[in-house]
């Protein structure tokens, strides 16, 4: 018996993801050793180097008989995973659908369109339609801040403002308030309005919404539809997340 | 081989979509040698007879969108959400995070510029709506066609897997919401 664990390939230190062995380093969750071996793993509250959130659940695979967020979970030696499966994809479809129903994303009137991860996770998984009874929830949009844009109609909850906000940026601006379908982001600020916050262009926050809920003022549609980030790329290429986060940091700031 | 027989409208919707097949330009001659159009703005024909196909543009805002789509739905085999407004209500469902009655008074009573305020009230105009309705909320749909509007080439690929019979389905590059 002990013989036979000492032979077995789980004492090196690699996982296995859809029949590919990829190593890992101790501390390593699966999404970081799958993203550093250049398999994809569908995800939306993930960024590399920020405190996994886990809560999208569009990472989750198939470890033996078990499901688990790809991004929360530690990559233990000799784990086989199952990611790219046409069940995980269809069950990651649905999920997409009711991140479109819940809020109100008219693609066709938001500046984000082309470069938004949401639309492009929905384009990687074959979304056709919203699928459910769309909520048509009525959402606070906050204008106030001279910069800087919130419109709560197409916010995620993915909290990848609030952990650049604290974990970059060293400020605190952003949290999630209320549960379940409550749920909504909420401003650091006397008033709760972003103009009395200490959000300023140049933060991380400010940049890193991978939909069109925070946006930049007066900087709109300086890149042309059908020139976008994902009219020329897809979601699933690894690494684009940065492409797309020093492409729009760039501009006079 | 008889030819298909195509019926198309435009309910909620800016013809965007219509306009956008248009755009096939020449290629329509060629499929015009396997299709037929039944009710549809591009001849005028005002009911659906028995058709193989039907292409919903547009949401449901009114009650007539309501009748017409049902006559789409009893007459047509197949039915086809066509763009963003059929399949999510799109621009005009913005409406939908206010009542009817705020909608109405913004445009007719209060708007800037109105001249003699009232709320349009004829036989001839169709009531209205509470809200704006994808089309799958009043009947079933069998495929989806996003786009604003869906390119030229988008229609040829699913018309064209309809027509040699295979299940439609859009290539990536051809899979766009706006
Ligand atoms: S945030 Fe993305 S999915 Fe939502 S409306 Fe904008 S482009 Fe569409
Ligand atoms: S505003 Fe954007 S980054 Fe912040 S939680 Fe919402 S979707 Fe995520
Ligand atoms: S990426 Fe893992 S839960 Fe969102």
């Amino acid at each position: 018996m002990s013989a036979d664990i000492k032979q077995s390939p789980i004492t090196k230190n690699t996982i296995t993801i859809d029949g590919q062995e990829i190593p890992f380093l101790a501390g390593q969750t699966i999404m970081d050793a799958a993203l550093a071996a250049g398999v994809y793993i569908p995800h939306l509250c993930h960024r590399q180097g920020f405190t996994p959130h886990g809560s999208c659940k569009l990472c989750v695979v198939d470890i033996a008989s078990r499901s688990a967020s790809a991004c929360t979970m530690p990559a233990v030696a000799g784990q086989q995973i199952s990611n790219n499966t046409p069940a995980l994809n269809e069950a990651r479809k649905t999920i997409t659908q009711m991140l479109f129903i819940e809020g109100n994303h008219i693609c066709p009137s938001c500046e984000k369109c082309g470069d938004c991860t949401l639309q492009a996770m929905a384009y990687h998984l074959g979304m056709l339609d919203g699928h459910f009874p769309q909520f048509f929830q009525r959402r606070e949009v906050d204008a106030s801040h001279p910069t800087v844009m919130l419109d709560r109609d197409r916010c995620i909850l993915c909290e990848l403002c609030v952990r650049a906000s604290r974990e970059v940026d060293g400020k605190n601006v952003f949290a999630i308030a209320g549960r379940g379908i409550n749920a909504h982001l909420v401003v650091n600020s006397a008033s709760g309005k972003l103009v009395d916050s200490d959000l300023e262009t140049s933060d991380m926050a400010a940049h890193i919404c991978p939909v069109g809920a925070i946006l930049i003022k007066e900087h709109g549609y300086e890149v042309p539809i059908g020139q976008r980030t994902f009219d020329l790329h897809q979601v699933s290429e690894i690494g684009l997340e940065k492409t797309i986060l020093t492409k729009v940091r760039q501009p006079d700031e | 081989m008889s030819k298909i027989r195509i019926a198309t409208t435009s309910l909620a919707g800016c013809f965007g979509c219509h306009m956008s097949f248009l755009d096939m330009d020449e290629r329509l001659v060629a499929l015009l040698e396997h299709v037929e159009f039944n009710r549809s703005p591009f001849t005028d024909i005002k009911h659906c007879g028995p058709c193989d196909i039907g292409l919903i543009e547009g949401g449901v805002c009114n009650v007539e969108n309501v009748h017409v789509l049902r006559e789409f739905r009893e007459n047509c085999k197949i039915l086809i959400a066509v763009g963003a407004c059929a399949i999510n209500g799109g621009v005009p469902a913005m409406r939908n995070h206010f009542n009817l009655r705020e909608c109405l008074e913004e445009a007719y009573v209060n708007g800037v510029g109105v001249e003699n305020p009232q709320i349009p009230n004829d036989v001839e105009l169709p009531l209205l709506l509470d809200k704006v309705h994808p089309i799958h909320d009043v009947v079933r749909v069998d495929y989806y066609l996003p786009g604003c509007p869906p390119s030229p080439d988008a229609f040829l690929k699913i018309l064209g897997d309809l027509l040699a019979d295979k299940e439609p389905s859009l290539p990536h590059n051809l899979l766009h919401y706006d």
